[in-house]
């Protein structure tokens, strides 16, 4: 009986699958963009990397697919984790309001003309990113129920986004305002391996806090009061769920500025195939939420438009009628 | 002997308003105790006050002789078990997996066994795969209640684990709560159905307005008085071939 796996595919197999789809996406978003290659190139660019072609091929286009795939793990990692701890099939990363300070605290530094400065925007974010982190890991500490812990999620997010409203209304320059939205749509081009390098270790906690609280995030499936007589120790692990999900966040707005929609859909589109398991759809969710922004980082770079369109736009605009679709199916087996 | 659930002149305030007040009892491993008493008694509030999940306005609940306040999450744990009235379920979860989660501390694999074997005692070990939000109210509540089985804590308290279920699962129900008992549980549990908890309690409690009204064998604390001024029911229990039975009708006013 210990072999039997009850009718659920294994997860290894599930996660060698989803990973084998991503490493195709960034081969086909290395390989395709603006600049046509010619086979000879190709070649070129794997012989000698310092050639043109090599340059375009790894210093441009795969740190980007990099950064595209490193920011949709973390959202959609952290959009699972926020379901699971709210127990909400609505919840996202930005639900708590992490991803809004991220946005004011890049939008300050902006706007007080420091942008020129290296890393400042992306330093800006991830401290506005953490203090909302530090508010609402105190607040969930002492808040059991997840519906007052998203109201006050609520009120955080439409206090940042005030804020950031206020930074549009007393900024002196509009190429400043216009940079600020710019920014807060949401894109990935032109960032660098170093770039890729300064995420890491921050979504490397988050993720390895996320794995912590797992089974914790199963356990809520039942509600607080059995979770607070399961032995299990939940207000840690409900502390690292909600730190992780911080974490994550805030490198993906510090990287890539906010992006919507993948870390509400991801979670989505693994669920199925975990049984519905809180705790079994982390890992699988990171993984989609990396296809679905690589794939839509890809479409953004090739749909011809004068002006490159934005990630978050893309994402939004293609991920909506998609989401509909697979909410459509999942309808029955949501919370009843 | 030190008792397996002890509770000392405990009383407990909700929003400025008493909701038990001086409440004494004692429970022996081995025992199930029922808990009746019209709606708004403080039934709940009673199983929250013995877990420490109620804070306590007075008084002091022990578990197997420990002040439930002082204990850790795990040990408390180790100590009790509990099936709460809700049984809402966030995410459609196979029967078998939320079985599990009574036994979330031990390794996955004996976990998995566990939870089989506390499937088949409430009759649902064909449906262990089913996601539990695809099943009817009854079934769920039996899932609930394998969670509970599946916990190796020598006290189980469950809030009405018998509403809802069709007569046969009632009996059902206490049963495999009876067993655990037989086997040196102490258990206790709300029921509503007076006839059931006369049948399958060793010892009933009956609560009326946040006050212990009476406590002590079935047919003694459910006696025509205390029918009377705790439910408003003129009744007594009557003796049957298959057992007691109450007997009741409303007072008129």
């Amino acid at each position: 009986m210990a072999e039997l796996r009850f009718g659920e595919p294994r997860q290894s197999r599930l996660l060698v699958g989803l990973g084998l789809v991503l490493v195709g996406l960034i081969a086909l978003a290395i390989a395709l963009g603006e600049t046509g290659l010619s086979g000879h190139q190709y070649a070129t660019a794997f012989t000698d990397p310092g050639s043109p072609a090599g340059e375009i091929l790894w210093q441009i286009r795969a740190p980007r697919a990099a950064a595209a795939a490193v920011v949709g793990a973390a959202l959609g990692l952290a959009g699972a984790v926020m379901q699971g701890l709210l127990r909400n099939p609505l919840a996202d990363p930005a639900v708590l309001g992490v991803s809004a300070s991220a946005g004011l605290g890049a939008a300050v530094v902006i706007a007080l003309g420091l942008a020129g400065i290296a890393g400042a925007v992306e330093a800006a974010a991830l401290a506005g990113a953490l203090i909302a982190g530090v508010i609402v890991v105190l607040l969930a500490l002492r808040l059991r129920e997840p519906e007052t812990l998203i109201l006050f999620g609520v009120a955080l997010s439409a206090m940042g986004g005030a804020l950031t409203a206020l930074v549009f209304n007393l900024s002196p320059s509009p190429i400043a305002t216009s940079e600020v939205l710019s920014w807060l749509l949401g894109s990935v081009a032109n960032r660098g391996w170093n770039d890729i390098g300064a995420a890491l270790a921050p979504c490397a906690v988050g993720a390895a806090l996320c794995a912590y609280a797992a089974g914790g995030l199963r356990m809520l499936t039942l509600g607080e009061e059995t979770a607070a007589l399961s032995g299990l120790p939940m207000a840690r692990l409900r502390a690292a769920a909600v730190a992780g999900a911080a974490l994550l966040t805030g490198a993906a707005v510090a990287m890539a500025g906010v992006i919507g929609f993948v870390g509400l859909a991801a979670p989505h589109l693994t669920r199925g195939a975990v049984s519905d398991d809180p705790a079994r759809t982390l890992a699988p969710s990171a993984l989609a939420g990396a296809m679905l922004l690589v794939a839509a980082d890809l479409a953004a770079r090739i749909i011809p438009s004068d002006e490159e369109l934005k990630l978050g736009v893309v994402t939004a605009l293609f991920g909506a009628p998609l989401f509909a679709v697979v909410a459509w199916r999942a309808a029955r087996s949501w919370r009843r | 002997m030190i008792a397996s659930l002890e509770m000392d002149r405990v009383s407990v305030e909700l929003a400025g308003r008493p909701v038990l007040a001086e409440i004494s009892l004692c429970m022996a491993r081995g025992e199930v105790l029922g808990v009746l008493g019209p709606n708004g008694a403080g039934k709940t509030t009673l199983l929250r006050a013995a877990l420490g999940l109620a804070r306590l306005g007075a008084g002091e609940a022990r578990l197997e002789g420990r002040d439930v306040r002082t204990l850790s999450e795990s040990a408390r744990a180790n100590l009790a078990g509990y099936l709460p009235q809700d049984r809402r379920v966030g995410w459609n979860l196979p029967a078998w997996r939320i079985a599990a989660l009574g036994a979330a501390t031990r390794p996955p694999r004996d976990a998995r066994r566990v939870a089989m074997d506390a499937l088949d005692q409430v009759g649902m070990a064909a449906l262990a795969q089913r996601g539990v939000l695809d099943m009817s109210g009854g079934e769920r509540a039996r899932v609930l209640l394998a969670r509970l089985i599946a916990t190796a804590a020598p006290l189980l308290i469950a809030d009405e684990p018998a509403a809802g279920l069709d007569p046969d699962a009632q009996f059902m129900v206490m049963e495999v709560l009876a067993a655990r008992a037989a086997a040196g549980a102490g258990v206790m549990v709300t029921l509503h159905d007076l006839t059931l908890a006369v049948r399958t309690c060793d010892r009933i409690a009956v609560l009326s307005g946040g006050r212990l009204v009476a406590i002590g064998r079935p047919e003694k604390a459910l006696e025509p008085m205390t029918l009377r001024e705790a439910f408003g029911l003129e009744g007594e229990v009557i003796t049957t071939p298959l057992g007691p039975v109450i007997a009741a009708r409303r007072r008129r006013h």
